[in-house]
């Protein structure tokens, strides 16, 4: 058992991380309410002013707003399905046995180790361009019309990018789960006639929920806040076609310099956030305790 | 006992592996293939896979035109920098929590995870300005300070998983025979502690060589790193595939490498060793 004198020695020792990290939680945050708070242009310096609560219905009045919440679910929900559907699936494929599957590991771990910037550019200029890209030539070559990826479906194309970077992860967590199913259940479940699909659903699922519920809320963390990837890409547009509520405080924040209201719209992106983190971590609670 | 696989099923298999694989590497091969062509031969069509003139002009011509190499060595500095700086912080935390666990250990664990909850642009604009009027704003210094704030919870969480597994008896032990706080951290917990601190190492060079908001927003000219260096290409030098390829592969090529030694510590890491 630790004595007192350990006990307090520990104490030292956790405090600068828990110090930095209240820190780091309360003092940027406060000054965002403060200046969600107040009339405050960068280009008008000298102009400050209290404005109550008008940033904030400012902000949820307009219909930008809405669509970048909405947008914002989308690209969540539309990548974790995509990552964890298709994770499961290559998580199964490369469970199996079968020559080079380390190499077939490194191919597909590679999009994770990617930065946000590259990927994004990638796609969009060698790929998804109307004229040069990869995709125009394929479609040209089977007699279709090129197709305008970023302009006529920008929100697709960004959660086809943003889910091409994150389907390793959910891969490599998946089939790291797998591999440390028992293999003498496997073959009990089969000695005693369970179909393939059966010992899918009620053998290898049960086990693999841990793991997706861990992909689930690490990936939600990272996809709430999508950034770089629509910076390079569609900068939001067209119009407010695929900005999400990070892009939407970013621009009102760096680009109108609007400290007021973009302050308001990052308290609400909080606010959103803790609600989503806030089933999350009871969702993770219970798995993790098991 | 091991399944009896035919051979004809492994060969299914190893095709059917095979192709997805690829398929999902392409863009990247793609890209370092584009990257050796003449602009010309970029957005030649039929794309040429690799019967072109192979040419290494590309490369010469971003870092003479971009100076590729004062942004490699800002994400250097930034990443290295930040991770040794959160290790710095969070051995002695993450050590204290493993192996001096209170009531509350768990509580202060779950929080700390929590703080990664809170999007980053709910504090842009606060971060933004303090950086404007301390003159942090694009130096590697704001950087270093930043990314160890955010990275800190996970360096945290990975060096309390892998601390946890380390034996309490050799420690009781080693403070058995008389040997002080300092001694046992450097002579008994260092050496176990090696293969966690370098996985985590590792894993949070990867995760701020790639980090693209704040690096994005609170750099310019002088301090950006890799990240922001590639986003200067969104237009119009991005239609200049080749240059843009080139660039790319140097951005990545580093990291690529790092992280397929490091896949096993990756997916512990990542997941704050609830899946290993």
């Amino acid at each position: 058992m630790a004595t007192l004198h350990t006990r307090s020695a520990a104490r030292l020792m956790i405090a600068p991380s828990v110090l930095l990290l209240l820190a780091w939680m309360i003092v940027p945050l406060a000054l965002t309410i403060y200046f969600s708070l107040l009339r405050y242009n960068l280009l008008m310096p000298g102009m400050e002013e209290f404005a109550g609560l008008s940033n904030y219905t400012y902000f949820l009045t307009d219909p930008a707003f809405f669509q970048a919440v909405f947008n914002t679910l989308a690209i969540v929900l539309g990548v974790l399905f995509i990552t964890v559907v298709g994770g499961i699936g290559l998580a199964l494929l490369l469970d199996q046995p079968m020559f080079g599957q380390g190499i077939v590991r490194i191919l597909v771990i590679a999009p994770f180790l990617i930065m946000p910037t590259v990927a994004a550019l990638v796609w969009k200029n060698m790929f998804m361009n109307p004229v040069n890209g990869l995709f125009a030539w394929l479609a040209k070559l089977v007699g279709l019309q090129p197709f305008d990826f970023l302009a006529n479906a920008p929100l697709f194309s960004i959660i086809l990018i943003v889910a091409w970077q994150w389907l390793p992860f959910a891969t490599l967590i998946l089939l790291t789960a797998l591999q440390s199913l028992d293999e003498e259940q496997k073959e009990a479940a089969q000695m005693d006639g369970a179909g393939a699909l059966s010992r899918f659903i009620y053998l290898v699922l049960p086990h693999l929920s841990r793991a997706i519920t861990v992909v689930i809320l690490i990936q939600t963390i990272f996809l709430l806040s999508v950034f770089a990837e629509i910076l390079v890409t569609t900068n939001g547009g067209p119009g407010t076609q695929s900005t999400n509520l990070t892009f939407l405080v970013y621009a009102q924040a760096l680009l109108q310099f609007d400290v007021g209201g973009a302050s308001a719209g990052g308290i609400i992106a909080v606010i959103l956030a803790n609600i989503v983190a806030f089933f999350l971590m009871r969702m993770i609670g219970k798995t993790l305790e098991a | 006992m091991a399944r009896n696989v035919s051979t004809q099923r492994k060969l299914v298999t190893t095709v059917v592996a095979w192709t997805i694989g690829i398929l999902i590497f392409f863009p990247i091969l793609w890209t370092f293939l584009t990257s050796f062509k003449t602009e010309a031969q970029a957005i030649a069509s039929p794309p040429a896979f690799l019967f072109f003139d192979w040419t290494t002009e590309n490369y010469f011509e971003v870092q003479s035109r971009s100076d590729y190499f004062k942004h490699f060595m800002n994400s250097v500095v930034v990443s290295f920098g930040s991770t040794l700086l959160g290790l710095v912080i969070a051995i002695p935390s993450a050590w204290a929590m493993a192996f001096a666990p209170t009531k509350r250990t768990k509580d202060v664990l779950m929080w700390m995870l929590s703080t990664k909850m809170m999007p980053p642009v709910g504090v842009l604009v606060p971060m933004y300005l303090i950086f404007r009027n301390t003159g942090l704003l694009d130096t590697r210094t704001g950087l270093v300070l930043v990314l160890t704030l955010i990275n800190l919870p996970i360096i945290i969480w990975m060096l309390y998983t892998y601390f946890k597994e380390i034996p309490g008896e050799i420690l009781e032990a080693a403070r058995m025979d008389g040997a002080s706080l300092a001694k046992e951290i450097i002579y008994v917990l260092t050496p176990m502690a090696i293969p966690g601190i370098a996985s985590t190492l590792l894993l949070n060079i990867i995760l701020a060589w790639n980090e693209a908001f704040w690096t994005l927003n609170l750099s310019a000219a002088k301090a950006a790193p890799l990240t922001a260096f590639i986003a200067s290409y969104s237009s119009p030098e991005g239609l200049f595939y080749a240059k843009l390829s080139a660039a790319s592969t140097m951005a990545i090529a580093p990291i690529l490498i790092l992280g397929w030694f490091s896949q096993k510590q990756l997916v512990r890491g990542l997941t704050f060793g609830a899946v290993k």
